[in-house]
């Protein structure tokens, strides 16, 4: 309720505007009944037409009048839940995007998705809603409730009974509510991930002709979803009918009381009938609050789930310029000094006691077997997760101490499994980076792309690319920015060796002054590097040249030898 | 009568619509009836409340010291025992109403599920993850509340309707002229709004499927948005789309709520009509007050429920809309179903033969163009070729993920087209380049292609894929969850985890695309042992840009543009010194 109250804070004026003509547009449509009690008790006995007509001119026009309000109310009240649910939508998004990489495997892509999406329409509708008939509601029940008192004191006690039981009621089942919601919604996410599983596993699953098996998970996902919604359900629908009965008992006790009262000659019977018509008015009232506080249940474990997102601690990186260490030099652009990392406190060291150094006009290359710590070491490199011990500098300066994007602004990268975003080739070099076309257009001649125009449109995912067509524009995207360093995460995969050469051979030339660094498992797309980076379980078993590796190095040797062994 | 609908998509079919979900109703027969059952008595018992109030009242109005209290406790007896029936009823109901919306819902998600599993492959390449993903989550979720609150709503208020107007009717004919003058107006003003606000309402869902696109997309991309530090122009292109369906929300909405007004209005204005009619015909004495009262309250009675189904008609709107969406994935052409006398494959070979065949994902583009391959039983088939030459296609093609343009693939000298895709995909494995892994243990995945597999043989596979040591460090061994986007694991460890899998998989033939390129070569080397061994006796068809894998294939086809260029063994083909024999040597460069 915090995060949709302060969403609707900056339209209080117009939610107060709203407020009021949906109060003055109640109070209005009341008059009409009035008018017409005017006309059949008053005018119509005494035969005055005249009277009869104007207080039926005065009908039409209430009723022109509350048309109005209540458009201009419900329109007010729809601008504000686009506006609130707008910049809802927006910071979540943005805090999403800026998530750091930690917080964003914990929540989970699937899972960020559905926050973003299911989550925000229950929240948009409620603030809709809340609106429209939250006010309507309330001033029903306040408005019954006095007129009943001014007109009996002694029968309105029933009633005045009865409300807070019925508040108990509402707010208990309420907020027993939001956890089964809240359940609800992450058994929506289970059936949101088999889905997606089998979206991008769908060639996978249809090669192996695993459909029945997939059918079967996702039977059970859905199942579990259906049964949660259904308990849900069955709970939310309690307190309606629950509050139904308990004001109908009220109203027969009124009747049972009223009945002695007027034999003991102390009330008149008219106004038990009168109390009928209130008493009509707080029930649809009650229902109507009631039916807010179910949808509150649902809104309010989306809108939890939403604040969990955007309460997640900013990246608070304390970005203390000056301090450098001591025995800076000036040469030395990257420095790893005794690196180590783990992804949790639980799981075992990633990297252990990575020390190096890659000067200006260097190539780095690192090479080991899968899992050896190699894009660790880039994810460390670039910030997405902070050492555990050791530091990390660029230029002297300790990464931690650094905004993130002036960090990043020093790379191109192309990642493994790197993404294509469904807007142009030129787009996709670019990536809001206001390079021009024409270095885009070198960009992607470095990098071989080929024939295609610039304003190519590129599918979703790249599908309308091969697999090496997507990684030459990834190469050129990498490359496009002109960044001091340029990362390659085993971003030629895809590439036979001839074109790998050839666009190795071109960035060699065209990119003199950046720092290369190359993950790769080819022996020939490292060996020509200043200093090469030889992992094994997360240890640093090797650095240097080619030469001196291959002499000094065990491990780095095999690889070599079982890479070219073949061909000789 | 002309539709009104704007130019979005094709013309909308609510009818069509409508019938479909009432299909989906009756499908709960039963239940359905045991619903109109309980909807009808419940709430003729709770009108039957005032009903017994109004005799209990007739007894006290017999004044001070006249009261039979015999009688008000045997009314207020009944009243209490009616409205206890009635809520019983009603809750009952809404129990019924949750459970077939429920299961409409469930089975409209497993009928959308199934359908996912037979359309083409193309599909997905062309459609946003997120938005098939928003018509599971979202528009399902629309429909099913709209189900199990709507429906009871309408079904009440009809009856509360009939009521009323059938005591209307009795009170006084001639006041009901009255009303009918202003039920034409509600019928014209809700059928225009209705056509005016249709389109915007499936303009809405369309806004929501596109933004659930961009964001699956974006947040998918999330790391390398960061990387390049373009966290503030993707946050642009989201504000384009957010306005937009921002906008298209409040056009839809905007227009939906102004319908309960209007109607109310139009009521209001009927019971003025009533009002002044009613007074003129009690001046010539043809109605009493006592009718126009309770003419008055069974008018409001009558024209309440209008009123609600007014305000409930935004939430009816989204569902036809999002009911729309759904039903026209579920009408996707599916992949052109089995031939009739298709037959499963049995005893397969594995001679694969393809003649002739021609083939573009777009007809006018044809990417492979009259291609021959022929492979015996155990062949290995090298496909060698700079990128985008047509390798994967020629994969995707011998695994009838398309049909051929013109040609014929044949297994064992019959036409794939004539047998079973079941049969014929099971002949396969393969190991793709994009790895797949599904969250589960590891022990789930790699027994995904066999589930009866024993862990013995699970274990052998993992060891033959130099995966067990890795396992066995995890805290759980085998039964260590991984997660697609998880990163407990590596990309070069669920690559392992495919091989571990292709591994105990029993099939003829064995497809693998570059399947080596994410294991470093160290292991590639051990793997291609295993490798080896697993493909004795299989038909092989291998994309894989490392030589040294390719070196000891029967055949090596070197694919340009196309067409095949070279054919041949590693030593002729390295004689002939064409294409391959430059790719070869590149690797010295």
């Amino acid at each position: 309720m915090r995060l949709m109250l302060a969403y609707m804070k900056p339209y209080k004026g117009k939610v107060t505007l709203t407020v009021f003509l949906k109060f003055a547009a109640v109070i209005l449509e009341l008059l009409i009944p009035y008018m017409l009690e005017y006309m059949i008790d008053e005018a119509a006995p005494k035969k005055q037409i005249v009277h009869v007509i104007i207080a039926g001119l005065v009908m039409v026009i209430l009723a022109v009048m509350v048309r109005s309000m209540n458009v201009a109310a419900n329109r007010m009240a729809t601008l504000t839940a686009r506006d609130s649910i707008y910049t809802l939508r927006r910071d979540l998004f943005k805090k999403t995007i800026y998530l750091k990489g930690a917080d964003f495997d914990e929540i989970s892509l699937p899972s960020l998705i559905s926050r973003m999406t299911s989550d925000s329409y229950n929240v948009q509708s409620f603030i809709g809603m809340i609106q429209r008939i939250g006010v309507r509601a309330p001033i029903m029940l306040t408005g019954g409730l006095l007129v009943a008192g001014i007109m009996e004191i002694r029968l309105s006690v029933v009633l005045l009974c009865m409300i807070p039981v019925m508040m108990f009621v509402t707010v208990f089942v309420s907020s027993k509510g939001i956890p089964v919601f809240r359940n609800v919604q992450a058994k929506l996410d289970d059936v949101v991930r088999v889905l997606r599983e089998n979206i991008t596993g769908v060639r996978i699953i249809r090669a192996l002709s695993k459909s029945e098996y997939e059918k079967r998970r996702f039977f059970n996902a859905n199942k579990n979803l259906t049964d949660a919604d259904i308990r849900a359900g069955m709970m939310m629908a309690l307190p309606n009918p629950l509050m139904n009965l308990l004001l109908n008992i009220g109203f027969t006790l009124i009747v049972v009381i009223g009945a002695y009262r007027v034999n003991a000659g102390d009330m008149k019977p008219g106004v038990i009938l009168a109390f009928l018509t209130y008493f009509n008015m707080i029930l649809q009232a009650v229902m109507g609050i009631n039916r807010i506080f179910i949808q509150y249940s649902k809104a309010g474990a989306s809108a939890d789930r939403i604040a969990l997102v955007l309460e997640v601690p900013e990246n608070d990186r304390q970005t203390d310029n000056g301090c450098e260490s001591g025995d800076y030099d000036e040469d030395t652009v990257i420095e790893f000094d005794n690196v180590s990392f783990c992804y949790d406190n639980n799981s075992a060291e990633s990297l252990k006691n990575i020390s190096f150094k890659v000067k200006k006009g260097e190539s780095l290359g690192i090479i080991g077997s899968t899992g050896c710590g190699k894009t660790t070491l880039l994810n460390l490199l670039l910030a997405f997760y902070d050492v555990s011990v050791g530091t990390i500098r660029l230029h002297g300066k300790d990464i931690r101490n650094m905004p993130l994007h002036e960090i990043r602004k020093k790379f191109g990268i192309v990642f493994q499994n790197d993404t294509i975003f469904n807007d142009t080739i030129y787009e996709n070099i670019n990536f809001g980076r206001g390079i021009s076309t024409d270095k885009a257009k070198e960009a992607a001649e470095t990098a071989m792309i080929g024939s295609f125009d610039m304003d190519y449109p590129v599918a979703i995912k790249g599908m309308n690319l091969s697999g090496g067509q997507r990684q030459r524009l990834l190469i050129a995207r990498a490359l496009a920015g002109d960044s001091e360093i340029i990362v390659f995460d085993d971003s030629s995969s895809a590439l036979d060796y001839k074109t790998d050469a050839v666009i190795r051979n071109n960035i060699k030339k065209k990119y003199r002054d950046s720092i290369r660094i190359t993950v790769a498992q080819r022996v020939s797309s490292v060996k020509d590097m200043t200093n090469i980076l030889v992992l094994e379980e997360g240890e640093m078993i090797g650095f240097g040249t080619h030469e001196s590796l291959l002499k000094e190095c065990e491990v780095y040797k095999d690889i070599y030898m079982s890479q070219m062994g073949a061909f000789e | 009568m002309p539709p009104f609908s704007t130019k979005t998509d094709k013309p909308k079919d609510a009818k069509g619509t409508v019938r479909r979900i009432i299909k989906y109703i009756l499908k709960y027969k039963e239940l359905t009836a045991t619903a109109v059952f309980l909807a009808v008595f419940s709430n003729i018992f709770s009108l039957l409340g005032p009903k017994l109030s109004g005799n209990a009242i007739d007894v006290i109005a017999e004044g001070e010291g006249l009261v039979n209290f015999n009688k008000v406790y045997y009314y207020a007896g009944l009243m209490i025992l009616f409205y206890i029936l009635s809520v019983i009823m009603s809750y009952v109901l809404s129990s019924v109403m949750i459970i077939i919306g429920r299961r409409i819902a469930k089975q409209m998600r497993t009928e959308v599920f199934d359908k996912l599993t037979r359309i083409p492959v193309g599909y997905y390449d062309t459609n946003q993850t997120g938005d098939i993903i928003s018509r599971v989550s979202y528009d399902i979720d629309v429909i099913n509340t709209s189900l199990s609150a709507d429906v009871v709503q309408i079904v009440s208020s009809f009856i509360t309707v009939v009521c009323s107007f059938a005591m209307m009717l009795y009170i006084s004919p001639i006041l009901v002229i009255s009303t009918l003058v202003t039920i034409p107006f509600s019928i014209i003003y809700t059928r225009y709004m209705t056509r005016k606000t249709r389109p915007l309402f499936a303009k809405r869902s369309k806004k929501y499927g596109e933004l659930n696109g961009f964001t699956e997309e974006m947040f998918s991309g999330h790391k390398t948005i960061q990387a390049y530090a373009n966290e503030e122009g993707v946050i642009a292109g989201f504000d384009n789309i957010n306005t937009e369906a921002a906008d298209a929300f409040y056009d839809a909405d905007y227009y939906g709520t102004i319908i309960g007004p209007g109607v109310g209005f139009i009521n209001n204005l009927s019971l003025a009509l009533v009002a002044i009619s009613g007074a003129f015909f009690y001046l010539y004495n043809m109605v009493s007050i006592g009718q126009i009262s309770s003419f008055v309250l069974y008018s409001r009675k009558f024209s309440g429920p209008i009123n609600e189904i007014a305000n409930m008609y935004n939430e009816l709107m989204s569902a036809l809309a999002a009911a729309e969406r759904v039903f026209k994935l579920l009408s996707e052409k599916e992949e052109s179903a089995d031939a009739k006398d298709a037959a499963a494959l049995s005893d397969i070979k594995g001679e694969v033969c393809v003649k002739n065949v021609t083939f573009g994902y777009d007809k006018r583009k044809p990417v492979l163009k009259d291609m021959n391959i022929t492979a015996k039983p155990g062949n290995v088939i090298a496909i060698v070729g700079a990128t985008g030459a047509g390798k994967t296609t020629i994969i995707n093609l011998l695994m009838r993920f398309y049909d051929v343009d013109k040609g014929a693939i044949l297994i064992d000298g019959k036409d794939i087209r004539n047998v079973t895709r079941e049969s014929l995909r099971k002949a396969y494995v393969m190991v793709l380049q994009d790895t797949w892994v599904f969250t589960g243990t590891i022990k789930e995945n790699i027994a995904y292609a066999k589930e009866d597999a024993s862990d013995e043989e699970i274990i052998r596979a993992a060891k033959a894929a130099k995966l067990h040591s890795y396992i066995m460090s995890q805290p759980k061994g085998y039964d260590t969850v991984i997660t697609e986007d998880g990163n407990n694991i590596s990309k070069g460890q669920k690559q392992l985890i495919t091989i571990a899998r292709a591994m105990l998989a029993d099939a003829s033939m064995l497809i693998l695309d570059e399947a080596t390129s994410n294991v470093d070569t160290r292991t590639e080397k051990a793997i291609s042992e295993a490798m080896i061994a697993l493909m004795k006796g299989r038909t092989c068809f291998v994309i894989a840009h490392r030589l040294s894998t390719i070196k000891g294939a029967d055949c090596i086809l070197v694919v340009n543009n196309g067409a095949i260029a070279e054919k041949g063994t590693h030593d002729t083909l390295i004689k002939q010194k064409g294409l391959y024999y430059n790719m070869y040597i590149s690797q010295y460069d």
